[in-house]
């Protein structure tokens, strides 16, 4: 039955058929969580008889079979189990459901399957670990070390989440095309969330967790080839490709932080940035222009630059005007800050970070303390810089980062005393 | 067996690591760096997690009703916790051996800062015999 060997290549081939394999299930019995465990086991076994006996010629029948098969057990065995509780009652179990005609088609479910697990009525959370091991097909300890959880906890989280997905009767359904832009703009959140923490490490000691990262552009990759067409989309896989193709480049060789400005060039994928580059140049004449693409466009703009003094931050400024007519967000505004610090010198950009001062969503977060000490710095006031590294390093919870600003803080301490 | 063993440094100590030049610091960094990468290596390490900065930190109480009622970090409070790590070792001596290690970390002219760690057994399940 087999032809193909195992390599990296059937790995992601098994990946990628998660999704649809899952959708074939669930439409076949009706029931997310006792699919969504066939189907994980159906995976397991595949990556175990796979490398040996090499990859069927239908994979995706393969699995869609050996996980039909352990559902088809389970509910005779629950069904056993109800008719051994409920004899005396004599009531019996509920049927077998039979084969309907569409429940294998050939439609792609990995968007189905992206609409329910990021649905809004769900938490963060909950939608990022459906959206890992539904569509993403991880299993409980990858993506625990993801998160870096202990297994236990993260089968825990996976329990509730399938549970919340049956009491908030989310269905297993396109959404309406009234409901799709917003529902679609859930989905592309989730994904950005997940490639972020993969990207940043929002705590802990690691500065990024590639793996999130890479599971978050193979998702939007996915998703892209499902719905060329949706220019955010487009957006959303650029901004991820040009912002990757800088990791080698991120952090030293003890994971310290390198900013954006100190980075060795050499060390960006160029491939990706190629990748990056033309998605973002070819969606952006479409006129359909959103957030996404906007970043997108600014990550092209630093990518391109031979060298951090060659970066053209007049046309960044003025992507971060327009983008932050768009949404009205604080980080955004903090970006923009420097871009304007940058073209018209760093009053220009104290000025605008006086207007942040207000703002609710900024107090406690370290960052407006960060940029407003770099920006002292730029114009010279190294003591009163010194004095915003240190209180960004008291309020960060990233030990990258922390080490990072209090690095800062002493360099400017040694010019300043000597 | 396990044992955590907790770093507790002086509130001056905290708000000094403000002042430490640039060399310093580096060299204090990569030490810590250094040890996590070798209790790694040597399968020790069970975890090892660093702490915020204390400036944020509250003592926490239920109220009446149950509800959160926090109080900021007290002023007369001398240490705090700065991090601590959680190791599976063959004996308690190896375990005071990493703690002796982590408390000479360089501090200020690369003399060792000789912190106070304080090591704990961690509990564990029933022994074989009761399972």
């Amino acid at each position: 039955m087999t032809q193909g060997a195992w390599d990296g290549e059937s790995e992601h081939l098994l990946r990628d058929l998660a999704p649809q394999v899952l959708g074939a299930v669930i439409r076949r019995f009706q029931n997310f969580a006792a699919a969504e465990d066939a189907v994980q086991e159906a995976l397991i076994a595949a990556a175990a008889q796979w490398p040996t006996e090499g990859v069927p010629e239908n994979p995706r029948g393969w699995l869609i079979q050996v996980a039909t098969r352990r559902m088809t057990d389970q509910l005779r065995s629950d069904q056993a189990r109800r008719r051994r509780e409920t004899e005396v009652a004599g009531q019996t179990g509920y049927l077998m459901p039979t084969a309907a005609p569409e429940w294998e088609t050939d439609q792609d479910d990995t968007l189905v399957l992206l609409f329910m697990c990021c649905h809004p009525a769900l938490t963060t959370t909950t939608a990022i670990t459906l959206t890992l091991r539904a569509v993403g097909g991880l299993n409980t300890a990858e993506i625990a070390s993801a998160f870096l959880v202990p297994e236990a906890t993260m089968a825990q989280r996976i329990r509730r989440a399938k549970q919340s997905i049956k009491l908030s009767g989310v269905p297993f359904a396109m959404p309406t095309p009234k409901e799709r832009t917003e529902r679609l703009r859930a989905v592309l959140h989730v994904l950005y969330l997940i490639f972020n923490e993969g990207y940043t490490a929002s705590t802990g000691a690691e500065l990024q967790r590639s793996d999130l990262s890479r599971e978050a552009i193979r998702l939007t990759r996915a998703v892209h080839h499902l719905l060329p067409d949706d220019c955010e989309v487009a957006g959303l896989l650029a901004l991820m490709l040009l912002t990757d193709a800088r990791r080698a480049a991120r952090s030293g060789p003890d994971g310290e932080l390198i900013p954006l400005t100190k980075q060795d060039r050499t060390l960006w994928d160029q491939e990706q940035i190629r990748e990056g580059v033309a998605l973002i140049s070819a969606t952006l004449p479409k006129g359909s222009v959103g957030p996404y693409q906007l970043q997108a466009a600014i990550a092209a703009v630093h990518d391109e630059a031979a060298s951090a003094g060659d970066t053209d931050w007049p046309q960044i400024l003025a992507l971060y005007g327009v983008l932050m007519r768009m949404s009205a967000n604080p980080v955004v505004a903090l970006n923009h800050a420097v871009a304007a610090a940058m073209v018209h010198g760093p009053a220009a950009g104290l000025e605008l970070l006086r207007a942040l001062d207000g703002d609710e969503r900024m107090s406690g977060s370290h960052r407006l303390d960060a940029v407003r000490a770099h920006l002292l710095e730029m114009a010279g006031d190294h003591a009163a810089a010194i004095v915003h590294y240190a209180a960004a390093a008291e309020r960060t919870a990233s030990t990258p980062e922390r080490n990072y600003l209090l690095m800062q803080a002493a360099r400017l301490r040694e010019g300043y005393n000597r | 067996m396990k044992y955590i063993l907790m770093m507790n440094a002086p509130k001056a100590g905290w708000e000094s690591f403000n002042q430490w030049p640039k060399e310093v610091l580096q060299a204090h960094i990569g030490f810590m760096m250094a040890l996590n990468k070798d209790l790694k290596e040597s399968a020790e390490l069970v975890s090892a997690e660093g702490l915020a900065m204390p400036g944020e930190a509250k003592i926490v109480r239920a109220g009446k009703d149950g509800a959160p009622v926090t109080d900021g970090v007290f002023p007369e409070s001398k240490e705090f916790l700065a991090g601590f790590w959680i190791v599976d070792v063959e004996s308690k001596e190896r375990a005071y051996a990493i703690a002796a290690r982590a408390s000479a970390a360089p501090g200020l002219g690369g003399a060792p800062m000789n912190i106070p760690i304080e090591v704990r057994q961690v509990m564990s399940g029933p022994p074989e015999e009761f399972v």
